[in-house]
C-alpha cells in the first residue's frame, strides 16, 4: 500500500521541480510560482509525516506556511508592480544593476 | 486499492502540472497549471486525513492567493512569450537531479529514528476540524496570532506598494506633451 515513503519521495520530487525553476527562470513572476511549487511540495512532506507519526504539529506547520505564502505573495505583488512601473519588464537580466 | 489509485493519479497529474509551470512560456499557461496542480494537492491532503488542511488549501491557494496573481496578472502584458535567456540548461537540470537525491534522502531520515512520539496525537473519534481547532487555539495560539499579525502588515504592505501612482497606465505609452516652455510660444 502507499506509505510514508511514497508522499515524501513525490515531495521531494516535485521541490526539485520547483528548485529547478527557481534555477531556470529569468522573469520574476515565474520565479514566483516556482517558489509556489516549492511551498507546497514542503505542505505535502509535512502532512504525510504528520499522518505517519499519528501526530497534528505537522499539519499546523502547514497551515502557518499557508499564511506565509499568502503574506508573501501579498508584498511580492505589490514590489512586482512597483518594478514593472520602473523598468517596464520583468526580466532579471533588464532589471539587474549590479554589472559583476 | 482505491488510495493506490487515487495516489498515482494525483501523483502524475500534479508532476505534469508543476513541469508546464516551470517550463512554460506563457505566463497564464504557467498559473492555470499551478492552480490546477494545487487542487490536485489537496487532493493529498485528503487522503493522509487532514481534510481541514485540504480545505484551507482550496480557500486559501486556489481561491486567494491564484486569484491575487491573476489579479496582478493585469497589469504585465500576459499574452505575449517570455524570452529568456538560459545560460547553461544542463547544469541546471543536473542540479536539480541532485537536489531531489538529496531531498529523499533528508526526508527518509526521520524514518530511521523509531524514538519518535507524538507530541499532539490525533484523537480518535473527533473530526479534523475540531482536532486542529483545539491544538490551534491551545498550544498554537500565539503563533497563529502572530500570523495574523503578519497578514495584516502584508495586507497594508500589498496596498500601499501597489497602490502608489494607480492612475498611471502601465502598458499603453503616454504621449509627450507639447512643451509649455515660455520662450518657445513666444517665439511662435
Amino acid at each position: 500500500m502507499i506509505g510514508v515513503s511514497h508522499y515524501l519521495i513525490l515531495s521531494g520530487l516535485l521541490f526539485s521541480i520547483g528548485f529547478m525553476g527557481v534555477l531556470r527562470r529569468k522573469n520574476l513572476l515565474m520565479l514566483f510560482f516556482a517558489t509556489e511549487v516549492m511551498l507546497n511540495a514542503v505542505n505535502i512532506a509535512f502532512a504525510a509525516i504528520g499522518n505517519y507519526y499519528g501526530d497534528l504539529s505537522g499539519q499546523m506547520f502547514a497551515f502557518f506556511i499557508i499564511a506565509v505564502a499568502a503574506s508573501e505573495v501579498a508584498v511580492g505583488l505589490g514590489l512586482l508592480i512597483l518594478l514593472y512601473k520602473k523598468y517596464g519588464s520583468l526580466d532579471l537580466d533588464v532589471i539587474s544593476s549590479m554589472k559583476g | 486499492m482505491y488510495e493506490f489509485i487515487a495516489f498515482y493519479i494525483f501523483a502524475i497529474s500534479t508532476t505534469i502540472l508543476f513541469m508546464i509551470t516551470v517550463m512554460s512560456k506563457n505566463v497564464l499557461y504557467a498559473m492555470t497549471s499551478l492552480a490546477a496542480g494545487m487542487v490536485m494537492i489537496s487532493g493529498f491532503f485528503f487522503l493522509l486525513g487532514a481534510d481541514f488542511l485540504g480545505v484551507v488549501q482550496l480557500i486559501a491557494y486556489v481561491g486567494a492567493v491564484m486569484a491575487l496573481y491573476s489579479f496582478a496578472m493585469m497589469f504585465f502584458d500576459a499574452t505575449r512569450d517570455i524570452k529568456e535567456k538560459h545560460a547553461n540548461p544542463s547544469l541546471v537540470f543536473l542540479l536539480g537531479g541532485l537536489m531531489a537525491v538529496v531531498f529523499v534522502i533528508i526526508f527518509s531520515a526521520p524514518i530511521i529514528g523509531d524514538n519518535i512520539e507524538a507530541s499532539y496525537p490525533i484523537v480518535e473519534g473527533i473530526g479534523n476540524a475540531q482536532a486542529v481547532g483545539m491544538v490551534l487555539f491551545t498550544k498554537y495560539l500565539v503563533p497563529f496570532e502572530v500570523a495574523a499579525i503578519m497578514l495584516l502588515v502584508a495586507m497594508i504592505a500589498g496596498i500601499i506598494l501597489a497602490g502608489k501612482k494607480m492612475d498611471d497606465s502601465l502598458t499603453t505609452t503616454v504621449i509627450a506633451k507639447e512643451p509649455e516652455d515660455e520662450i518657445l510660444k513666444e517665439s511662435k
